[in-house]
């Protein structure tokens, strides 16, 4: 047999190139005559437009053309509703506005594009910006929430009557009647505020038609390449065949890149044909703190109703959710905070409300966690809340709330973001919470460490929480394996790449069927023009549905060549086994043939390949589960707090997580401590701040700060596998997990540090400014 | 229009002649110009630290020097890194190209996810490493400190500082 590659730790197959500058970014595209476009963006919130005027800056040195809503006639359309709300919910209404390629009646949040210039250099283009006259009405901006629901807020989109876009109500079970004998019930209002995404790389999208072949091609730092390449095909008019969107590399992605038809995305393509002339726009920081979606802002006033012995008897919920100035993601955001909310416990009678609220600002779309963050967030919260009033230890009530091994597959009875209900498919809870406790020193910390730190004077406290996350949802993903006469295997899928080591463990998957080595097995992703059916990289799915698409395949391939070989070695199938780059007899080592020479007889120049059957050693296969995958995982914590500055140093990470079957064990590990680092962020360092007046406050990185390496502690991580039914790989996603549950760990472990009476943390992120107020409001009410 | 200047600039080893308007960047220069891009460009306000290189030696943001500056001196990109006598042509599987000890160390400890922001890290630490050939984990942290990645949580990267720094000293 070959050596396993499935399920180790093989050096990633991308890093040399991305290692020596050699690897393909969208900003790297550099076309014979390209031209560059910049982008005139709202300065308002809120206002309406009165007159564009672009003449002065056609007259600028460079200038090759400027656009306004008004030079785009019928491709003037607002984006395609990317997600429908679920029909399968009952008691849902719902209404969406969408973003429009350039702002043509009104400005709904500062950034909004209103103009383009394009130019022979980005920075001619960006000197014409500065000549273009607009006339605008200021209107009110809608910042709060709570506010913008009130009947007297500036209406946002005035073809309704409020601008409250969506009020849905999921429920199980009776909870007020849990409530009414339970022994304790905890109520408190939690709030989780905006955060940017901010990958290394900002969006861009260069597009370059070819008149002459009527083909359009366009590089786009996208997640979803194929559904873009569809909707521009049914956009500007071509076929679908004769548009290819290329993902190249891309520098990180966190969900905004999966956002689709954003206006640059939309008018780049458009400036292309109408020039003639290939065009790029590469969005700058600044930019992409307006540009760019966002995420975060919920409020929620939430119960917990247990009996005396901590048990759950129901949760009640009724939230904000801040859908920002256009809602094209519907309500994917809101149901997965709903539906997450759960995490791994055992909740008899569930109550859930919200409200979807059109704000003037960036638009809100899925950044890492994707609405499960405030979530368990909540419930964590009120655990532990819970826990203070009995008396009871943290890791207790968990314990005893977790769904038992046996609960599997386990019906929540509400409906999850992917319209299917919220099933669990397997799970074993336990075995991580006491892992973690233990990797942490949970007991002894409690027991020894924490007092006589507290004796020396210092404020070290422990958190430790778990949570859930539905991954792998469908609808479906394909891929194409082929071997060529060289021996070399392609792999194709459609998926896009932002840095999870997909060239590397979709190789590992296809290598361990065909018994090849890692260097002879090449994957292309993101690329319309190798592959050209699927949706794209999010929710925590590519390894699970594109992942098990190469299996697929890989399986077809394998029984192609298996059959071939069977015949060529006049031998029968069962005997033949794939190892080394070869087909062979078992036991017979003489009696072999390359995969390579296998593919030149399986495509001869003569003689006629069999009717009935396909040439070439090569299969197209889809997975498409019935419903996701829930990986779940606990997060514990140590850490230091300065009561006189409010710095917070975390000292010791623990991450326990189960992802079911491991592709690579290290690309794992490296998602899972990445996505602690932006958890982190989120916690203390990262919140988009506006003003009353909808202008965002710091955007820029001297003033948003992400985490540095002097911030992030070394995270300590260790796995439970346990395997999903719903694919036949086994395999959960792990893309976002790190970053979900931080945010309530943090919490849970700066109260155990200051321990004082009446500080709570119900709010995310806090800042060493915010945490300084929260514990001097509570010591002036001591 | 602004008045050009002609600039000669030693790119990794060779010399570049180029008429450049006073205000365009550094790393404008790099990456359109000679089409060296490599080198990324992540903030254009010098926090990132993704679009670093060296300049006579020294690590820069190429987002805060104007290629003018760089007339009559010496720059390194990632391009520059990695050795390409025989001896390191001969090495290497025949499947990827030969790596520079840092970058090799990049590569075994998967201390890069999207990869963006890798090569300002990498021109960053080597450097560093010079100048500290025995650093502790704190040092490290604090001399990576001036670059942000999102991908990694850094840990990664720490470890694969102290693996080349290990590796040099046997």
């Amino acid at each position: 047999m070959t050596t396993r590659l499935f399920g180790t730790d093989c050096p990633r197959r991308e890093d040399p190139r991305l290692l020596t500058g050699q690897a393909l970014f969208v900003d790297d595209v550099h076309l014979e005559g390209m031209l560059h476009v910049a982008f005139l963006r709202s300065d308002y919130a809120h206002a309406r437009l009165v007159n564009v005027d672009v003449s002065g800056a056609l007259e600028v040195d460079g200038v090759v053309a400027a656009y306004t809503a008004a030079d785009l006639g019928e491709y003037w359309q607002p984006g395609p509703l990317l997600v429908s709300p679920p029909p399968t919910i009952e008691k849902l209404t719902f209404r969406h506005a969408t973003q429009v390629p350039l702002a043509r009646d009104k400005v709904c949040h500062v950034g909004e594009p209103i103009a383009a210039v394009v130019a022979h250099s980005r920075y001619q283009a960006e000197d014409a910006l500065a000549r273009i006259r607009v006339d605008v009405e200021p209107l009110g901006a809608v910042v709060d929430i709570e506010a913008a629901l009130q009947p007297d807020a500036p209406l946002i989109h005035e073809q309704f009557d409020s601008n409250q876009a969506s009020h849905v109500i999921q429920e199980k079970g009776d909870y007020d009647a849990a409530c009414a004998r339970a022994a304790l019930t905890v109520q408190r209002r939690f709030r989780f505020d905006r955060g940017a995404s901010a990958p290394m790389e900002n969006r861009g999208v260069v597009a370059s038609w070819d008149a002459k072949c009527g083909e359009l091609t366009v590089w786009d730092t996208t997640q979803a390449p194929i559904p873009i390449r569809n909707g521009l095909a049914h956009m500007l008019g071509i076929p679908e065949s004769q548009v290819r969107v290329i993902a190249p590399f891309i520098g990180g992605g966190f969900g905004p890149k999966i956002m689709m038809f954003y206006p640059e995305e939309v008018l780049l393509p458009w400036i292309s044909m109408q020039l003639g002339w290939p065009v790029k726009w590469i969005e700058d920081r600044h930019e992409s703190f307006f540009a760019t979606t966002q995420e975060r802002l919920q409020i929620h006033d939430a119960e917990l109703s247990l009996d005396a012995e901590g048990r759950i008897l129901g949760v009640k919920d009724s939230f904000l959710y801040d859908a920002g100035a256009y809602n094209p993601y519907g309500l994917t955001l809101p149901i997965n905070a709903q539906c997450t909310l759960l995490g791994p416990y055992d909740v008899p009678a569930y109550y859930s409300e919200f409200r979807a609220v059109f704000t003037t600002k960036p638009i809100v779309t899925p950044v890492r966690g994707a609405g499960r963050n405030p979530g368990v967030f909540v419930m964590e919260r009120l655990l532990d809340l819970a826990a203070r009033e009995l008396g009871m230890d943290r890791t207790e009530i968990r314990r005893r709330n977790f769904l038992p091994p046996d609960a599997f597959p386990h019906d929540h009875e509400i409906i999850y973001q992917d319209f299917a209900p919220l099933v669990y498919d397997s799970g074993n809870y336990l075995p991580s919470l006491e892992k973690a406790a233990k990797m942490i020193g949970y007991d002894r910390f409690l027991a020894e460490d924490q007092p006589r730190l507290r004796a020396e004077g210092r404020h070290v406290g422990i958190g430790i929480v778990a949570y859930v996350e539905g991954t792998g949802i469908g609808p479906y993903e394909g891929a194409r394996v082929s071997i060529e006469p060289s021996g070399r295997v392609n792999v194709a899928t459609g998926v896009g790449t932002q840095g999870q080591g997909h060239f590397t463990s979709f190789a590992q998957i296809v290598a361990e069927q065909l018994g090849v080595e890692l260097p002879d097995v090449e994957v292309i992703t993101g690329d319309t023009g190798k592959f050209h059916w699927g949706t794209g990289t999010f929710a925590s799915r590519g390894a699970v549905v594109a992942g098990n698409a190469c299996h697929a395949a890989a399986v077809k391939v394998r029984e192609k060549v298996i059959e071939l070989a069977a015949r060529s070695l006049d031998s029968s199938e069962q005997e033949i086994e794939l190892a080394e780059g070869s087909a062979r007899v078992k036991g017979s080592p003489d009696r072999a043939l390359t995969l390579g020479d296998l593919a030149t007889r399986a495509n001869p120049l003569r003689g006629a390949v069999t009717p009935g059957t396909e040439p070439g050693l090569e299969a197209t296969a889809y997975f498409g589960p019935e419903r996701g995958s829930t990986a779940n995982g606990v997060h514990a914590m140590i850490l230091e707090v300065d009561p006189e500055t409010a710095m917070v140093d975390v000292q010791r990470y623990v991450v326990v997580h189960d992802c079911g079957v491991v592709i690579n064990p290290t690309i794992v590990r490296g998602q899972i401590v990445g996505g602690v680092a932006h958890g982190i962020g989120g916690c203390f360092y990262e919140q988009l701040v506006f003003d009353s007046g909808g202008q965002l406050l710091n955007a820029s990185f001297m003033d948003y700060l992400l985490p540095t390496a002097t911030d992030v502690p070394n995270v300590e991580t260790d796995h439970v596998e346990t395997p999903s039914p719903y694919n036949p790989l086994g395999i959960k996603g792990a893309g976002e997990a790190g970053a979900i549950p931080t945010g309530a760990l943090f919490a849970q472990a700066l109260e155990d540090a200051l321990q004082i009476p009446g500080l709570e943390v119900l709010e995310m992120p806090l800042s060493p400014n915010r945490l300084f107020e929260l514990m001097r409001d509570a010591r002036s009410d001591e | 229009m602004p008045e050009r200047l002609a600039i000669s600039v030693s790119v990794n080893g060779e010399r570049f002649e180029r008429t450049v308007e006073p205000r365009l960047l550094l790393s404008d220069f790099l990456r359109h110009e000679l089409e060296l891009t490599g080198t990324h460009v992540g903030c254009e306000h010098g926090v990132c630290g993704a679009c670093t290189v060296l300049l006579d030696g020294d690590p820069v943001r190429s987002c805060l020097v104007f290629a003018v500056q760089a007339d009559g001196h010496q720059v390194t990109t990632v391009e520059g890194l990695a050795p390409t006598d025989a001896a390191a042509l001969e090495r290497v599987d025949g499947h990827d190209p030969p790596l520079h000890p840092l970058q090799e160390a990049f590569r075994d400890r998967h201390a890069l996810q999207c990869g963006f922001c890798t090569p300002g890290i990498l021109l960053t630490m080597i450097p560093f490493l010079e100048e500290n050939p025995v650093p502790s984990e704190q040092e490290i942290r604090e001399a990576l400190s001036g670059n942000l990645c999102r991908c990694t949580g850094y840990q990664n990267i720490v470890e694969a500082v102290q693996l080349a720094a290990e590796r040099r000293g046997q």
